[in-house]
């Protein structure tokens, strides 16, 4: 197959694919901290990170990745916050961020 | 809000007495196409149409490329208009999906800002000493055919079944961006439920199949093949369609876009050059056909007159399941009989890349 110099690949696409992701372990996660299930996505968590001022960590993004079963990189990601508990304070629905981040390790440490 | 209706999105196409524009894509990778539209316009329907040799490409490639700048390609397309009116003809006829965007995109500009259209006259009129008149009907080639299927269906020699089972061919229809996508009504159906080539299959005998990218870009785009390493995102485009239409088993792939018909046709090859993935029957390919193709098999043309040869994906197997008597002897042989060259075996046309490559297991 490599007998062709393409000078390209084919892109692979970057669409999340909810119908075909394996869902079990994000199910597993909301069966274990349903209050993420109230997350309204206004990124308060993201912006008071001190991990996501210093680093490319984005709490909002990884967790709503992981809960469309999204889990490539999540551990290595969540390895990055600080465990501060800044975003717990900010959170206007009252989750427990700090919680999650450490659920989400603890599930995806495979991945 | 007024709601917009299906009436709304039909659009007026002349009768006869057509003004031909070609199209630079396709006389090198489809020639045959637009010599049967000619045919089948002048010589099965009986039309007035002239093809002119003195109109020129309308520079929509290097329009799309941002390297021909607005004013100029106004300038190309008044003096395209220019020889319509000069050869004496008011509908104006064009065999590409760019060029009818190029020409639809210029008309409504030339509406909506008439100093525009001044200026384009007073440059056309320096450049050249000509002048003209906007075309009374502007169609692509594709609603012509889709204007006269019915003609075409009465005189049709074969219809779009299988011969064996006598059940209606299933058919990939589509339509390319510049068709309706940028001027909905420009298009018949606009640009969500475009009927151009849907109709034609419909009164064939034919059976479309509606599959869920089926209103997805082919990845054509100008800007995504130009440069080399951005390549892979059109091809992508391709593939995603190619993936989404496989389970549906369809018989041929047609479409109404010159870019379009290429790299659907084009792309295939390379997707099972590089992954070995074919998405037809029997591990081939899935035949593209320009509608004009389509049209000429109906009409019981000559599968090479049609320059269906210069096909990436062999068009063989769709061909023995219509029961088209073709010589096989013949595929490379040009007009005047002389031998043209024939192609590398293909893994899109069920060769093994061990066989291609001469690999040494």
């Amino acid at each position: 197959m490599a007998a062709i110099d393409w000078g390209f690949s084919i892109n692979r696409p970057r669409t999340i694919d909810i119908d075909n992701n394996n869902l079990r372990k994000s199910d597993e996660i909301l069966r274990e901290m349903p209050e993420l299930q109230c997350c309204i996505g206004c990124g308060a968590c993201t912006a008071s990170c001190t991990a996501g001022n210093l680093t490319e960590f984005n709490f909002r993004k990884v967790h709503t990745l992981v809960r469309r079963g999204e889990y490539q990189g999540a551990y290595e990601e969540m390895n990055k916050c600080m465990l501060c508990g800044k975003c717990r304070l900010l959170c206007p629905r009252g989750i427990n961020t700090r919680g999650v981040v450490m659920l989400i390790k603890r599930k995806l440490g495979d991945f | 809000m007024k709601r917009a209706t299906w009436s709304e999105y039909q659009k007026d196409i002349a009768d006869d007495k057509y003004y031909y524009a070609r199209s630079c894509i396709r006389q090198n990778f489809f020639p045959g196409s637009e010599k049967a539209f000619l045919d089948i316009l002048s010589k099965d329907l009986g039309k007035d149409i002239f093809d002119d040799p003195a109109h020129s490409s309308c520079t929509g490639i290097g329009y799309h490329s941002d390297i021909v700048p607005l004013e100029t390609i106004m300038t190309v397309v008044a003096r395209q208009f220019a020889m319509m009116t000069e050869s004496g003809y008011e509908n104006f006829v064009t065999s590409c999906i760019t060029s009818f965007g190029i020409y639809t995109e210029i008309l409504a500009t030339w509406e909506e800002f008439p100093e525009t259209e001044e200026r384009t006259r007073e440059n056309l009129y320096k450049t050249t000493g000509r002048e003209f008149r906007k075309p009374k009907c502007l169609a692509h080639t594709s609603d012509i055919i889709f204007h006269f299927r019915e003609d075409i269906a009465r005189l049709a020699k074969r219809r779009l079944v299988n011969s064996g089972t006598e059940e209606p061919l299933k058919v990939v229809e589509h339509i390319g961006c510049h068709y309706a996508k940028l001027f909905p009504k420009s298009g018949i159906g606009g640009s969500e439920f475009p009927y151009v080539l849907a109709g034609m299959v419909d009164a064939w005998g034919g059976e479309c199949v509606d599959y869920p990218e089926r209103r997805h870009c082919c990845g054509f785009g100008f800007r995504n093949y130009l440069v080399q390493a951005n390549r892979g995102y059109s091809v992508a485009n391709s593939q995603k369609k190619l993936e989404s239409m496989a389970p549906y088993h369809p018989d041929f792939i047609v479409a109404n876009c010159p870019g379009c018909t290429m790299f659907l046709d084009k792309w295939q090859y390379t997707i099972a050059e590089m992954d070995g993935r074919t998405y037809g029957g029997n591990g081939h390919g899935i035949p593209v056909l320009t509608y004009e193709e389509m049209a000429g098999l109906v009409l019981g043309y000559d599968p090479w007159e049609l320059g269906m040869q210069m096909h990436q994906v062999d068009v063989e197997p769709l061909l023995d399941k219509m029961g088209v008597d073709y010589d096989p002897a013949a595929k490379y042989l040009g007009r005047n009989g002389k031998f043209i060259g024939k192609p590398s075996a293909a893994v899109v046309n069920g060769c093994s890349q061990d066989f291609i490559y001469d690999i040494k297991l």
